[in-house]
């Protein structure tokens, strides 16, 4: 069964939730669009994982509602459940089973038909045939979230929860999660995963970004980085390390940072930003305005929530 | 979807079953604690202590002192050693090493003779009351007549002849050993351990490594969960009454008088008590560690006011309504009454019905606190 077709995966409103006295979800509108992969972003505690929880039925909201999938969010659990796949944070299969074993075991409580060929075909398609024998616990962190991943889109989900799937992940087993990810929402899979790493946020087509429990922006990455009205400067040049300890007591300068042999600082007030350079003096610095870059617009954002 | 589904049952038994055989030093205990702790129970617990260690201190050696020391000897609750002196004796009485002081005074015979019905004193240390029952019990039946054949013939005492008599008649364990009452009241104990723990710690388990999250995320039913990890402790439990059921019968020659059947079939209502405590102590755990707790406190109850240790008829009232409520009581008094008695389902029916009343509200309970959302 299926709900009724909206084109978006995720729709909803005005989402509440807290524990005790703190109030962790704050009035949360949220939309996917069917077969997009969107980026989930967002401090600690900003309320990313309570969100993909109340998504996929474990958590219910104080307040708001919506659907998921075309399904009453607070009705239709059940149903939801059947076709999503929500990968946790935390490595969360049996550790004393083996690869193939806990495969098996998602398998049958989802009552898929023809399961050892789905398990194989899965298996093959992630990389993790040879280690199908293998007990999950000897896995390394990368091939975990592998079979974590295999688990979650057994059952052919039509939308796939992922809650910072690759944190602790080497760079290269990142970027063939994130190769899988993208073969999958070619397949028509709505993908939402949360991350901190900005190069993925990048992969995404849409991020989102959450601050205290609501909804700061939303766009592609373009859009989010032209909608904060961030000015940034890069210098290149000796000295830079000097110079980066005064420019963060500058008023007008939000960050500065060294990467490498550049120095980059950010502000929201191009004037006040030439002041701070200016006010260097003329050392071996040479400075050029340039376009902003997604973490700038994200450490500004985390700046204003702090505040 | 939300209708029970075997399937979904069966792949949880699956997945329980094998983790277990992974976990080998588990199931190993699980067949070894009963084992060790039939033997110790079995072999250590008396409650008739015999041969207890009795001082005696006399000034003369006279014949009526022989006999009165034989005749105590005899009883089989005394080993009589003598004391050269009423401090020395007092001083063993004070560390232990004797429970008795018999004190003859020094003018006995004399006192004896002139028919003075002298007093002999015997100090008994009453720090262990059950301990030191059986043994003065047995010096207060000795008999007047103990020294008749000593005495000269006037002072003999003639036996008097009693209006009635009254003939004890000790049944179902004529020699009272204790093991014949120990060993079929461990089957309780030995399956309430394994049963109320291992299912405390069953879905905790699942909450502390995380997966219960993942398992609340797919679609499978609380009672799905619940049966697929009790059934197989249930079958470990009647594993574990079987392997004692044979020691019971080889080693301590516990008599079946009863229909083992029955016995089995009462045994599951117990079983199922215990799972169902177990699982709600589970559910409202957060970790492994307030499990084992919960746990612990709901076998404290079991094993202090079941009459496993000490007789039920001795506790105060409130105390055996406490011990009512527990299921290890009535399923001592089936065991017992099984095995010793030959008691059939009419029989233990008082006993059956409110262990089913307690397996099924306690599990409505369980279910209930079963959340399916991380709420």
């Amino acid at each position: 069964m299926t709900g009724r077709p909206t084109g978006l995966a995720i729709d909803v409103h005005d989402l509440r939730k807290s524990f005790g006295t703190r109030q962790v979800i704050d009035g949360l509108t949220l939309q996917v669009p069917e077969g997009e992969i969107c980026g989930f972003l967002g401090g600690n505690g900003s309320g990313k994982t309570t969100t993909i929880r109340m998504l996929c039925g474990l958590l219910r909201p104080d307040a708001g509602g919506g659907t998921c999938l075309g399904l009453d969010l607070l009705r239709d659990a059940a149903r939801i459940r059947l076709q999503i796949g929500y990968m946790t944070q935390r490595f969360s299969f049996y550790g004393d089973l083996t690869v193939a074993e806990n495969l098996e075991f998602v398998a049958r409580l989802y009552q898929l038909p023809d399961y050892r060929r789905r398990i194989a075909d899965v298996l093959d398609r992630i990389g993790l045939s040879d280690r199908a024998d293998q007990l999950a616990q000897e896995l390394s962190g990368g091939w975990k979230q592998r079979m974590a991943l295999a688990a979650c889109v057994l059952h052919r989900p039509r939308l796939l929860l992922l809650d910072e799937p690759t944190a602790g992940v080497d760079a290269k087993a990142r970027r063939e999660f994130w190769d899988m990810i993208h073969e999958m929402a070619a397949d028509g899979m709505t993908v939402l995963v949360s991350t901190h790493y900005m190069d993925e946020a990048e992969r995404c087509q849409r991020v989102v970004y959450l601050a205290g429990g609501r909804l700061v922006v939303q766009g592609t990455a373009d859009e989010v980085v032209r909608a904060a009205n961030l000015v940034t400067f890069e210098a290149i040049g000796e000295d830079i390390e000097q110079a980066v300890r005064q420019l963060r007591r500058t008023p007008g300068v939000e960050t500065a940072a060294v990467f490498g042999r550049a120095l980059r600082i950010a502000g929201m007030d191009r004037a006040a930003l030439r002041a701070a350079i200016d006010g260097l003096g003329d050392g071996n610095l040479r400075w050029e305005e340039v376009e902003p870059r997604l973490d700038d617009v994200f450490i500004h954002m985390l700046r204003d929530t702090e505040a | 979807m939300n209708r029970f589904s075997f399937a979904r049952l069966l792949a949880v038994l699956r997945k329980e079953w094998v983790q277990m055989r992974r976990d080998r030093a588990t199931v190993g205990l699980t067949v070894m604690l009963p084992l060790i702790q039939l033997f110790l129970f079995g072999y250590a617990i008396n409650a008739n202590p015999r041969h207890l260690p009795t001082g005696l201190v006399t000034a003369e050696h006279s014949t009526y002192e022989r006999t009165l020391v034989a005749a105590l000897q005899n009883t089989g609750y005394f080993d009589v050693r003598s004391f050269a002196t009423e401090s020395e004796a007092e001083e063993a009485l004070r560390r232990g090493d004797v429970m008795f002081v018999l004190n003859i005074p020094p003018d006995f015979t004399r006192r004896l003779n002139r028919g003075e019905q002298p007093q002999v004193l015997m100090d008994a240390d009453a720090t262990d009351p059950t301990a030191i029952a059986n043994a003065t019990a047995a010096v207060v039946a000795l008999n007047a007549t103990v020294l008749n054949r000593d005495l000269p013939v006037a002072m003999r005492v003639q036996p008097a002849q009693p209006p009635f008599q009254i003939v004890l008649h000790a049944r179902y364990n004529p020699e009272q050993i204790t093991a014949l009452n120990i060993v079929p009241g461990l089957i309780g104990l030995i399956l309430t351990v394994s049963t109320l723990v291992m299912t405390s710690l069953a879905i905790t388990r699942e909450r502390e490594t995380g997966t219960m999250e993942n398992l609340l995320a797919m679609p499978v039913r609380p009672v799905e969960v619940m049966l697929g990890k009790i059934i197989p402790y249930v079958g470990l439990a009647y594993v574990q009454t079987a392997l004692i059921l044979a020691v019971s019968v080889l080693v301590f020659d516990v008599p079946i008088r009863g229909s083992i059947p029955l016995l089995l079939v009462a045994l599951g209502i117990f079983i199922a008590c215990n799972l169902a405590m177990g699982f709600a102590f589970s559910t409202m755990a957060q970790t492994q560690m307030q499990a084992q707790q919960l746990a612990q406190f709901g076998l404290l109850p079991s094993i202090m006011l079941s009459g496993f240790m000490f007789p039920f008829q001795g506790m105060p009232v409130w105390a055996r309504w406490i011990g009512e409520a527990v299921p290890l009581t009535h399923t001592l008094r089936i065991c017992r009454g099984v095995l010793l008695k030959g008691n059939g389902l009419a029989d233990i029916w008082p006993d059956l019905w409110p262990m089913l009343l307690f397996a099924l509200v306690v599990g409505a309970i369980a279910v209930s606190l079963y959340r399916e959302t991380l709420d």
